[in-house]
């Protein structure tokens, strides 16, 4: 990491903590902005967070490793999460998890290398009236067919080419 | 997506506020004998009496108190919380005022599951909506001595956090690991100061209730099960989605309702519920009968029980908070003997020892995740052990293919 990355980083957590303020109350969601930027929790950032709300590491680290949408390694710029829960297995889920992979080319848990989608399994996505149902980022989608999943994925890919042209990535 | 309402909702019927005006004409006292009069228990699934757990809340002494409002719902198969904070979400903040006032708390927090991230704006707007119109903030309704704000707070992807000593965890900063109770939250809750939780839908019904009277909620439902109750139902059915039918309805009924007569089983009280058989069906839905949170799953003649029990304890499996034994290994050790089960490999001297793990479980473990997760497992091999028995190992393989 350059040290102009380092110290944006630190920025930015200082900023989010003084928002949320430095009490162990607010660290998930200080963390959860950490995601939300940075699409994972580093170990960086960890240590950075355990400065700041003076507490050790390691207790950042078990709260960061809890929960499923939080992520120590780097996510994707969409994050797919195909709910595999009893509803959508009924309402026919595994073809559209085929689907899944054989368009983006990798499987569950894994992300795509050029950094474009990590793909998930999620438990109950509270559609079940409605499955199979599908999280991409913070979008629900419901009575996926496999036939729809290309456009799902061509419609990111359209929003970030999109997005490239206006503001360049870092 | 489409909306899942499926029959009217009294929610529909009943006036944003109205509720909260009602119960801010009355004493503190008052709001918790009129709750108490409704016979109201709690919608989250566990059917606490709502009064009981407001009046130990509004007794405790301490210098700051909270209302949580719980909206983690992540138990499999329920989506009524969902519809609600979509479309009544006045009505679930009249009720967590209401709650506020009567134990004297100063904090509403509402805890959103990260799946539902897409609802915040609409509530932070109806929030926002709220504060302007004098519904929040200080002297609430023209009451000087009432101050309250709600805030939201976003859960992170787990389902144990729906459990309340959980959630507080979690709100506190920490892993979302079930406390043991006693103390209760009540007494003990958010960063050690006297807690309410209640569900979404819970706390939607007191907002009718102040409308409507507590007479009219009672006059609903069965002896112990006062009033009305979402049901989220999905499977195997002609009509999904959530209905409104009163407490003590039997199953049989219900399914007619949706359209699901021809099921051969329905799972009530989604996976950590209880799986009735057809030859059930007269039961009735009831906290003296099959108590539930409102979650059915149809489940159809064709369907295979073994892999609708793998579904289930593929899910406790991944959602266990590891915390304790019985529940950590139990989990994965009635996993493995369902997966015996599907290749025809397991003795019936096996299949009554993970029963028996099951009710170990039942027994030993710390929450309510590791005490109700053998459930479906248990009522499965008890209701259609031929089914699960003597599987030929080929079919079994093809079968999961
Ligand atoms: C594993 C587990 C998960 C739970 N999940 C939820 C939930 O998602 N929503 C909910 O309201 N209650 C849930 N509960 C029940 C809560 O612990 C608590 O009883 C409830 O929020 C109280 O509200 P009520 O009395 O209004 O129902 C869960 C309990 C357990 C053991
Ligand atoms: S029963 Fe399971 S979920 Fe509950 S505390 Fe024990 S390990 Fe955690
Ligand atoms: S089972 Fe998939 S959304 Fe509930």
């Amino acid at each position: 990491m350059l040290i102009t990355d380092r110290e944006r980083l630190r920025d930015d957590i200082a900023g989010w903590a003084g928002r949320y303020g430095r009490e162990r109350s607010s660290l998930l969601p200080i963390l959860q902005e950490i995601q939300k930027k940075y699409r994972r929790v580093s170990d960086h950032a960890m240590q950075i967070v355990a400065d700041l709300l003076g507490i050790h590491p390691i207790e950042v680290y078990g709260v960061a490793s809890f929960y499923s949408f939080l992520s120590l390694t780097r996510q994707g710029k969409y994050v797919i999460r195909l709910c595999r829960t009893i509803s959508c297995d009924m309402a026919g889920k595994e073809s559209v998890a085929q689907q899944l992979r054989n368009d983006l080319g990798i499987g569950f848990g894994q992300t795509t290398p050029d950094g474009m989608f990590t793909l998930e399994w999620a438990n109950c996505l509270g559609m079940c009236d409605q499955g199979p149902a599908m999280l991409v980022n913070d979008k629900v989608y419901t009575q996926v067919t496999p036939q729809q999943v290309n456009d799902i994925i061509e419609q990111c890919r359209r929003a970030v080419s999109v997005f490239a042209t206006h503001n360049k990535e870092h | 997506m489409n909306s899942s309402i499926k029959n009217a909702l009294t929610f529909s019927t009943v006036e944003p506020s109205g509720g909260l005006r009602a119960a801010m004409d009355k004493g503190r006292a008052e709001i918790i004998a009129e709750v108490r009069a409704s016979g109201i228990r709690g919608r989250g699934g566990a059917g606490f009496p709502t009064s009981v757990k407001w009046n130990l809340a509004a007794a405790a002494k301490s210098d700051r108190k909270f209302v949580v409002c719980n909206a983690d719902e992540g138990e499999p198969g329920t989506f009524k919380d969902r519809v609600i904070l979509s479309e009544y979400a006045g009505l679930v903040f009249d009720g967590m005022t209401i709650a506020a006032y009567a134990i004297g708390a100063t904090t509403g927090i509402l805890y959103l599951r990260a799946e539902y991230t897409y609802l915040r704006e609409h509530l932070e707007k109806v929030l926002a909506e709220r504060r302007a119109k004098g519904l929040l903030g200080q002297g609430v309704c023209g009451k000087d001595d009432f101050e309250l704000d709600i805030q939201i707070r976003m859960g992170a992807g787990a389902y144990i956090c729906g459990e309340e000593t959980a959630l507080i965890e979690s709100m506190e900063g920490q892993r979302g690991e079930p406390r043991n109770r006693p103390p209760f939250p009540v007494d003990t809750g958010f960063t050690g100061r006297p807690t309410a939780v209640n569900n979404v839908e819970t706390l939607a019904w007191v907002a009718c209730i102040f409308a409507r009277g507590a007479d009219w909620f009672k006059s609903v439902g069965t002896g112990k099960s006062a009033g009305l109750k979402l049901f989220s139902v999905s499977g195997d059915c002609k009509a999904p989605g959530v209905y409104e039918f009163p407490m003590g309805i039997t199953v049989a009924s219900l399914l007619e309702a949706v359209g699901g007569q021809d099921a051969k089983a329905v799972q009530i009280g989604g996976a950590s519920g209880y799986c009735v058989p057809a030859g059930e069906f007269t039961r009735t839905i009831a906290y003296e009968d099959i108590a539930t949170g409102g979650s059915i799953i149809v489940i159809g003649r064709e369907r295979d029980m073994l892999k609708v029990a793998e579904n289930f304890m593929e899910f406790f499996a991944d959602e266990s908070c590891g915390q304790c034994t019985p529940c950590r290994l139990g989990n994965g050790k009635l996993l493995e003997g369902i997966h015996l089960l599907q290749q025809g490999r397991c003795s019936m001297q096996y299949l009554r020892e993970l029963c028996s793990l099951g009710e170990t479980m039942q027994l030993a473990s710390k929450c309510g995740l590791g005490q109700s997760s053998p459930n479906a497992l248990l009522s499965i091999v008890k209701h259609f052990q031929s089914e699960i028995m003597g599987r030929i190992p080929a079919a079994a393989a093809a079968a999961r293919e």
